[in-house]
This record gives structure tokens, sequence and C-alpha cells, in this order.
């Protein structure tokens, strides 16, 4: 008899994404769910889906989803979780959620060392918008609303959210991944198991800070965007495990 | 347990634990600091949570999610900080989420002062926030009837899955009265369970979504009328006044809250010097009745409306009346209170030119 | 004895975005020249080169979209 060696996860509902074609938001979506699979607790999860490209991640999520205001996705899981402490509560953001309009949301979830994991999915742009800057986008990085290129005097520099988080006592997990290749792929899933781990461990607030693509408002074709999200997004965001209760090489 | 005095603020506070709210979510602003002290200190003692946010706009969402996760869920603020919360609301009111909300307001706009005021009317009977969206908006004029009121908010709450607001404002928040929090009549209304709650799949048949998002506009129309069904309903059902001493009255006041009280004085002054004055006093601003005006209207030579803003309510009376008497106002704001003396000259002021 | 693998794909899901054709250790996958019901060309294995997949799951892991099941034989 034939051994799947990979399919569609079951945390995976079977709706067809909106997202645009070669969207690395689509494997990110699947680490999640194989990881809340793999540690049996898919049906004791509660995810909390933002305002951006990842709006509409309570159809894609085969657990139960509440949608949150822009930015207060943190908010809405600190709600969830003191009601249900023994439930797995998660929030799935993207860079301008999180890292604009959220920044005092995350900070203070990090802070209080609330026990909730999140997926923080940095594509250095607003998506769903059409490509205005984000927090996240390089310097010299052409948007709709950085048309000559992110200049420091007019629109500051790009935050590193892991390493601001990792300063606070409360934030016991933190790790920077990417999914632009199958090894990286990997490291990402074992991080998000690792992040979610912290959570049931009752360990405190746990993040995990992806690097994705966003072939669309990068103008680039699928392929290329991996290479530019290497070649450009990792030497500014370095891949790190910044915090873990399990110690950090 | 007999009657004891409390101060309203946390009179407020234990009344929500009586209608089995474990959980409570603020953001200090005077003058309703004081609930956040009492259940950060009672919450614990019965299973609760007490949580302090990093704002009013961190706090609603909160309540977001705790309410959609089947819980009650109490929240206070003051003016100011209520307009924070104004998105937040509008999300609950589309979610179809159940929570209690007080706002014990103060003078404005803006950062305004801490005394007490009325004038955030308009936003909590219009819907503050976006969208077409009402909430029942209760207003008690005494800390026993706000402890009341507070079993039977959670019950309108929960058996419409919306957002209910009580107004108080800073006089009653502050000031202590004798108040009865043993026998509190609970209300009889059969509540469904909440199956819709987000609990985890594993708790529940199905899939639950707590969502106020739709794109597609004719699924976001029906979302509307359904909601507009539900908002009827709560306009039929959950109207509260009272009417004093309106039978043989030529002016007729309207007023609620601590206002109503002051009114109350300014009718026996006035009855001493043989004017007949009576009041109504909505306890529902919304749904704001209209009965009352309907029974009087006949009779009555003109009706007042009396606030601490610079005339909000007023606006209802006139849409009440609808023409068939003259509708006055007169208002002290900014944390002034409207004294029996000044209210009485304006009634004679009115009555005079009225023969 | 190699692993062998045999690769099943959903055509319907796939938006022709290319990410497992870059993918594939030996290079049998392809984009279809015939569209599915959305107008994107599909991913598929090249003609008779199953017997080459090594059931790796690369492809699988790597498409957005959950086109791909990889079973080992």
């Amino acid at each position: 008899m034939a051994k799947v060696i990979y399919e569609k996860p079951k945390g995976i509902t079977d709706a067809i994404t909106h997202y645009c074609p070669g969207c690395t938001h689509g494997i990110i979506h699947g680490l999640v769910a194989e990881s809340l699979e793999e540690l049996g607790v898919l049906g004791e999860s509660i995810g909390v889906a933002p305002v951006g490209c990842a709006v509409l991640a309570y159809n894609y999520f085969n657990c139960d989803m509440q949608e949150a205001a822009h930015g207060r996705a943190p908010a809405v899981a600190t709600g969830i979780k003191r009601v249900l402490p023994d439930r797995t509560v998660f929030t799935y953001q993207g860079d301008g959620d999180l890292a604009a309009i959220g920044t005092a949301e995350i900070v203070h979830a990090a802070a209080r060392g609330e026990n909730i994991t999140v997926i923080f999915v940095n594509n250095a742009i607003y998506g769903m918008t059409g490509g205005q800057m984000a927090p996240t986008t390089l310097l010299g990085q052409v948007t709709t609303t950085t048309p000559y290129g992110r200049k420091p005097e007019a629109n500051g520099f790009p935050i590193r959210i892991c390493e601001m988080l990792s300063t606070l006592e409360g934030a016991a997990y933190v790790a920077r991944v990417s999914v632009h290749d199958i090894n990286n792929i990997r490291k990402a899933k074992k991080a998000i198991k690792e992040a979610f781990q912290t959570q049931i461990d009752r360990k405190g607030f746990s993040i995990v800070e992806v690097l994705s693509t966003c072939p669309t408002n990068w103008g680039l074709t699928p392929a290329e965007a991996i290479k530019w999200l290497k070649n450009n997004m990792i030497p500014h965001y370095p891949l790190a495990t910044f915090k873990s209760p399990w110690g950090v090489k | 347990m007999a009657r004891i005095l409390m101060k309203g603020n946390e009179a407020l506070g234990e009344a929500a634990i009586k209608a089995g709210a474990k959980f409570y979510f603020g953001y200090p602003i005077t003058p309703q600091n004081e609930v956040s002290a009492y259940m950060a200190e009672r919450l614990p003692e019965v299973g609760g949570v007490f949580l302090q946010a990093e704002s009013e706009v961190s706090a609603i969402n909160m309540v977001y999610g705790a309410g959609g996760a089947g819980a009650r869920v109490l929240i206070t603020s003051s003016s100011p900080g209520i307009s924070l919360m104004q998105e937040g609301i509008s999300y609950i009111a589309g979610a179809e989420i159940p929570a209690v909300i007080v706002n014990v307001m103060r003078g404005g706009p803006g950062l305004g002062g801490i005394q007490p005021g009325q004038a955030d009317y308009f936003q909590a009977t219009r819907g503050g926030g976006h969208g077409d969206y009402f909430m029942v908006v209760l207003a008690p004029e005494s800390i026993q009837e706000m402890v009341d009121i507070m079993q039977e908010a959670f019950d309108i709450a929960d058996q419409y899955r919306n957002p209910v607001m009580i107004l108080a404002d800073g006089m009653m928040g502050q000031m202590m009265e004798a108040v009865d929090l043993d026998n509190v009549e609970k209300s009889d209304r059969n509540l469904p369970p909440k199956t819709w709650a987000t609990t985890g799949m594993a708790h529940h048949q199905g899939k639950n979504i707590i969502n106020s998002l739709e794109l597609d506009p004719a699924k976001l129309e029906k979302h509307n009328l359904d909601l507009k069904k539900k908002y009827d309903e709560m306009a039929k059902n959950e109207v509260k006044y009272e009417m004093y001493k309106c039978d043989d009255a030529d002016i007729i006041a309207v007023a609620y809250g601590t206002t109503a009280r002051i009114v109350k004085n300014t009718i026996d002054m006035a009855s001493r010097e043989g004017i007949k004055m009576g009041l109504i006093r909505p306890i529902s601003l919304w749904p704001f009745p209209q009965e009352p005006f309907d029974r009087t209207a006949d009779r009555a030579k003109a009706y007042i409306s009396v606030e601490m803003s610079m005339g909000q309510m007023v606006e209802d009376v006139r849409l009440a009346v609808n023409g068939r008497k003259p509708v006055h106002f007169y208002g002290r704001t900014g944390g002034m209170i409207p004294e029996p003396k000044d209210i009485l000259a304006e009634i004679k002021n009115i009555l005079g030119g009225v023969k | 004895m190699a692993a062998r693998g045999n690769v099943i794909f959903d055509n319907e899901r796939c938006k022709g975005c290319e990410l497992c054709t870059t993918v594939c250790p030996v290079g049998i996958i392809e984009m279809s020249s015939r569209l599915n019901s959305r107008g994107y060309h599909f991913s598929q294995v090249k003609e008779g080169m199953m017997e080459k997949c090594i059931a790796c799951g690369f492809c699988g892991m790597t498409c957005p979209d959950f086109v791909i099941k990889v079973e080992r034989l």
C-alpha cells in the first residue's frame, strides 16, 4: 500500500484560497495546520485572522476562528485565552496588521507573557490593499507609497519585530524563519511547532516571524520573488531563534 | 445581606458579578476608575479574570474575543475611552457578540473634564461606530436601579447576541447610596445556549466563526436585513420608562439618569407654587419610548428636555412629540449640574408664554 | 532499492505559479499546455517520467495551494 509522503493537511479546509499564484502564505498556512494536527490540538484550537491578505484565513483553517479588527488580533486572542485557558489560541497576522496599526497590541501581549502563539508573516509590503509601504519595507524598496524607494529621512527604518520583542521577559519563544526553500520550510515547521508547544506548556508568549513573498506587489514571478526574499530580506531580517524555553544555540 | 452603602462604580462591578459576568477588561479613566480596582480585587475571588489592557482600543477587542468565546463580559469606561472603542463596538455588533458596555459619562468634547455629563447621548443611541447598527441603551437614575438594570443588560445582550450599553454619569459613578445586592431579581428570559461560541471544534458541532466581514454585497445586505429584524424586535420588546406626575401636568420635562432626580425635586418645588409639572423618564434611551408622549401630547401644553448637554435627547423628544406641542430644551454641560431653581425659572418662562 | 514515488495533482486547485517545477530534485515536473477551469496552466509530471520520482515530497511541501499529493510506492 502506498505510503503518503505529503498531502493537504487535515487542518486546512477544501477551500481554494484567494492568495495570488506563488504567494507563500499558502505554505505557511499548511505548516500551522500540520503543527496543530501533529500536536493533537486541532480540535482545541481557536485562530484569530487579521485584516490584510490573510483576512479570509478563517475559511482556510479547519478549526474555530475569529476575525479581528485590523491590528487587534493579539487582543482578541487574549480575550479568548483568558476565557478558555486550556485551549490553543493563535493569531495569524501580516506586517501591516502586526507591525503598524497593531504594534501596541503585540508589544503588550508579549509583555504580559500572554499564553498565545503569534504567526507573523513578513512580506515587507501591504498586499491586500495593493502594495503600499509597510513598517518592514526595506530601505530603497519601491512600493506604491515609496515610488522613489523607501528613504530613511522620509519613511524611517524597517522594524525588526523579533529583536524588539525578545527584550520582553514575557516573550518565551521568539524565532524568525523563512519558507523560500525546502530546508527553510522544514526549519519553519520546527519553529512553529516549538511555538505551539511553548503555549501548550504554558511557558508564555510565543511568536514566529515568517519571511514570505509577495510576487504581485513586488512585481516579480513567484520564483523571482523567492530569490528576492533570499537576497534582500534575509540580510536585514536574520533567521534565528532569539528566545526559547529549550535554550538558544 | 441588608442594604449597604456603596459607591456607584463599585456597585456596578458587583452587579455584573451577580449577573454572572466573570470577565472584565478595562483601562484607567476618571471618573470610573473604581470599577477596575473593585473588579481587580473581586473577580479572582469568584474564579473570574480581571485584565487591564494597554488601551481602550485593545480592551474592547478583548471583549470581542471573550464574548465570542461565549463568556459574559463587562467593560466600562468614560466618554473619551468609549470613543476609542467605537470601531470595536461596531465589530461586536456586526459579529453579533453579547457584551455589556458601561459609559460613566464626563464632560466633553475632547479631553473635556472629569465631572458628570450626558453629552454622549447621540454616540450611544445612534451607534457611534460605522455601519447600520443599534444597541439597547439603558440609563439608570440610581445606584439600585443600575444594579437591577445590569442583570437585565446581560440577559438582553445574550438574548439578542448584541452589545448593550448602560449610560451612567460621573455623579452616579462617584456617589454612594444604599444598595440591596442580595435579592436582585433575575429575569425569566429563556436564553438560548451559546452553540455559536468559538470553544474549539472538539467541543461542539461543526466549525464556529466569529466574523463581521462579508465581501459579497448581496450577502452583506442580507446580513443587515437580518440585523434589522433583530433591532426591530429589540425596539418592540425592550422599551422602559417611568412617568412621574404626568396625569394633570401642564408642562412635562423629559430627563434621564441623575438629571431626572433633579427634575423630580423641581416638580415638588413647582407644585408648591401651584405649577403642575410632570416628568417622562426614559430608562431605555434606545429604543426611545414613544408611548408616554402619545398618552400626554393632548393634555400637556409643552415639553422640555433637561439634559447635562447642549441638547441631544431633545431631538428624540421632538420626533416623539412630532409637532403636536412645542418642545423646549434646558441644559448645563461641561460638568455643571442643572439646579432645580434654574429649571423652574425656565418652566415659568415657558408657561408664562403659553396661555 | 531507491524509493519510487507517485505524484497526484488536483489540477483545479493549481494557479500556475510553477514553484513545484523549481524544487523537484529530478526535474520531472513541468507546466501543462492545457488550462484548468480557472484559466491556469496546471503542473504535471512529464510524460513517462513518473518512474523517476523519488518520493521526496518537495513539490507537495512547496505548493502554496495544496495541489500535490505524493506517495511512496
